[in-house]
């Protein structure tokens, strides 16, 4: 019997005020925070993460953006009082590992951080979910998938930045699924558009979109599911997916998403 | 002797006009700014990696191949090369046959990469003259960029046409009885076996006639190299060892921002603010960039596999980032001379940013690190890129608007986007999750 039971996410303020000292720091993340779409992944990794009875809180509305857009756009100003807020928040509260869902945010925290003081362990949540799969020896046997043909593109911040190619696919080969890859794939993948700021800004002049490059090319591969690991990713995809009228047979999940639904969370 | 002499002469002609060239290239590295180079242990890994092992010129196995053949038979034809200067100075013939049998290996190595060198190179112009290869066209490939990769190419060519020439007449030239025959070469002796019909007298004149044929075109190539895009001949390897070794995706602090903003945190600190005028933000000119940068520009050959696996590219925007490097070598060309002459201040009423390159190029970058990863001698575009960028929002306030209210945003709410930060946390309002009993 299935039944439905609310969590409440921890958050930082309250352990502390608790006297507790939670072992990780789940940073949400802006895009996890407000973007419509990664909200529904980072509650799925919060469900993910309440299942696994793993000791953690999120910052709440003491978490402010990592500044990442401001830097990649120019603006160091910016950044660097992002950085350095955040920075005086997570010493308070002395974290020591720190989890995300969005790999600029790790790229971000992981490298950058530490030129400003910020020292932490940083984990990007498909390196999370890919060891605690192995250890707690998750196994996911759900016919979900069964049918279905999933293939991973790589965001450029946590294969080429930080050559993590294989965590996400060793997750994915845990879930009984067919996978394919994309012709440009691990460190040949190719960038979604999305990055060093574009997100936020109208396309210069061109043949073509970059998101639409891509998606064609998971179009291509006859892929059901188009498997991501990043907010912006996610957004560009799911726009090409529009794009190119493919909504009826393609759909675009987040691998926590994919996870949590093997779960049944 | 007068073989000695003449060559004597040559050489210090080639060294002479070699070290003024240099001079003027390395004089450039005066007003670039400084960057430490730490973690010698790693840089040598890389170094032995990248360069002499040619891992990243693999991306594409098959020319890959070929240009890391055509590369290792450098390495081992240069010690045959370094053995003509020693013959040449002392009127000694091939000094180093004494080290047998090392001699025989090495002779017999050069003497077959000869032969691949001088196929490769032959694959190499056919790719540039008939099969129009995409990614050595493209609007910054100007005719002197392709006469270039076309001379350097036929130099090479050349090259190993003389030096198995060299081989094949010197094989024939000893054979007589009182001269031992030093060295063993499975190529020349093939070649060497069309020839036999010459008299003696033949064979001492193309012996001659390629033993300096070859070294003279090596003496004129050197010269010409350093003002090619094969200057990446001398300049790779070095750049290897000195390019970054920090995360492709890492971006470097700028320091000098951090005191600003640190004063601007902590208001104590704002009254023993110096008084000294802020340092310039980014790079908008050839003064501006790091000697890593120069060393960059220097190391590019101009192959295009940055640009071909550019996203902005490959969707027909302007930027391409082989051209960045090639802007920057140019420029720095331009203006090295009169800032060498008058210091940073000088001003030739031209800027790398606007007249070389856009400010629309600049915006086109999705920082995803592709050009830097296909590199195959790790030139970071990105850190430039990133650095003009720098420039254009420190100093002039030139980001397009939708980045502009991203930073406004961030700014008032601590989010790219319009969004209270009192939200923050509405992602977990109403958060069930299946537990089966």
């Amino acid at each position: 019997m299935e039944n439905k039971t609310k969590i409440k996410v921890p958050v930082m303020a309250d352990a502390a005020a608790g006297g507790h000292q939670p072992e990780w720091l789940f940073w949400v993340g802006s895009a996890g925070a407000f973007d419509d779409r990664y909200k529904k992944v980072t509650r799925e990794f919060a469900k993910i993460l309440s299942f696994l009875k793993i000791d953690y809180a999120v910052l709440g509305t003491e978490e402010s953006d990592s500044g990442d857009v401001a830097r990649r756009a120019g603006n160091e100003m910016l950044f660097q009082m992002q950085a350095l807020t955040n920075i005086q928040i997570l010493d308070m509260y002395d974290v020591k590992k720190i989890v995300t869902c969005c790999p600029h945010d790790f790229n971000t925290l992981k490298n950058e951080y530490p030129d400003l003081g910020g020292n932490y362990e940083v984990w990007h949540h498909t390196q999370f979910l890919q060891k605690q799969i192995s250890e707690k020896k998750l196994h996911f046997d759900t016919t979900l998938f069964k049918d279905k043909t999933i293939v991973f593109h790589d965001p450029c911040y946590l294969g080429r930045a930080n050559k993590e190619y294989d965590a996400p696919r060793s997750i994915l080969d845990g879930i009984p699924s067919t996978k394919v890859e994309m012709k440009r794939n691990r460190s040949f993948g190719l960038c979604c558009g999305a990055g060093g700021g574009q997100m936020f800004k109208e396309a210069e002049k061109g043949t073509k979109e970059v998101f639409i490059e891509r998606t064609e090319e998971a179009i291509a591969t006859g892929a059901d599911i188009i498997a991501t690991a990043c907010p912006f990713c996610m957004v560009m995809m799911t726009d090409g997916i529009k794009y190119k009228n493919q909504e009826e047979r393609m759909k675009n999940y987040d691998i926590a998403e994919l996870v949590s639904l093997s779960l049944g969370l | 002797m007068l073989k000695q002499l003449v060559f004597s002469l040559a050489l210090l002609a080639t060294l002479a006009t070699f070290a003024w060239t240099m001079r003027k290239l390395f004089n450039n590295f005066k007003f670039t700014k400084k960057l430490p180079l730490t973690h010698i242990p790693e840089r040598i890994r890389i170094t032995l990696e990248v360069a002499i092992g040619q891992t990243k010129i693999f991306r594409h196995p098959v020319m890959g191949f070929l240009h890391a053949l055509v590369f290792w038979g450098f390495l081992v034809i240069l010690i045959g090369s370094i053995e003509m200067v020693i013959d040449g100075l002392f009127g000694t013939e091939r000094v180093l046959g004494a080290l047998e049998p090392f001699y025989d290996v090495l002779i017999a190595t050069g003497d077959v990469f000869a032969a691949i060198i001088f196929i490769s190179i032959l694959v190499f112009l056919s790719r540039r003259l008939f099969i129009k290869v995409k990614r050595f066209y493209g609007p910054e490939m100007k005719p002197v960029s392709k006469a270039d990769a076309n001379i350097a190419l036929s130099f090479i060519l050349f090259l190993m046409v003389s030096l198995l020439g060299m081989n094949t007449f010197y094989l024939l030239d000893v054979n007589s009885p009182d001269e031992q025959l030093s060295g063993v070469y499975p190529v020349s002796i093939f070649i060497a076996s069309f020839f036999t019909t010459l008299n003696p007298s033949q064979i001492h004149f193309w012996h001659e006639f390629n033993w300096w044929a070859h070294i003279l075109l090596i003496f004129v190539f050197a010269n010409i190299l350093p003002y090619s895009k094969h200057f990446h001949v001398f300049m790779s390897v070095p750049n290897v060892f000195v390019s970054r070794i920090s995360p492709l995706g890492y971006a470097e602090n700028m320091e000098s921002i951090t005191k600003e903003v640190k004063m601007m945190l902590d208001p104590q600190s704002a009254f023993s603010a110096s008084t000294e005028a802020p340092p310039k933000f980014g790079v908008s000119d050839a003064e501006d960039i790091t000697w890593v940068n120069y060393m960059n520009a220097l190391s590019c050959t101009e192959c295009g596999r940055c640009t071909a696996v550019c996203p902005a590219n490959i969707t027909g925007k302007l930027l391409s980032p082989r051209k960045i490097m090639m802007d920057v070598r140019a420029r720095m060309k331009e203006k090295g001379p009169g800032l060498r002459a008058s210091g940073s201040a000088y001003s030739d009423g031209k800027s790398l940013i606007g007249d070389y390159i856009t400010e629309e190029e600049l915006w086109a970058c999705t920082l995803c690190n592709a050009c830097a990863q296909e590199c195959p001698v790790n030139i970071h575009q990105p850190s430039l890129i990133l650095d003009m960028r720098r420039y254009l929002v420190l100093e002039k306030s030139a980001a397009p608007a939708g980045l502009n209210n991203a930073f406004t945003n961030i700014e008032n709410n601590g989010a790219p986007w319009q969004f209270s930060p009192q939200d923050r946390m509405k992602w977990a309002d109403d958060l069930f999750i299946n537990e089966t009993v």
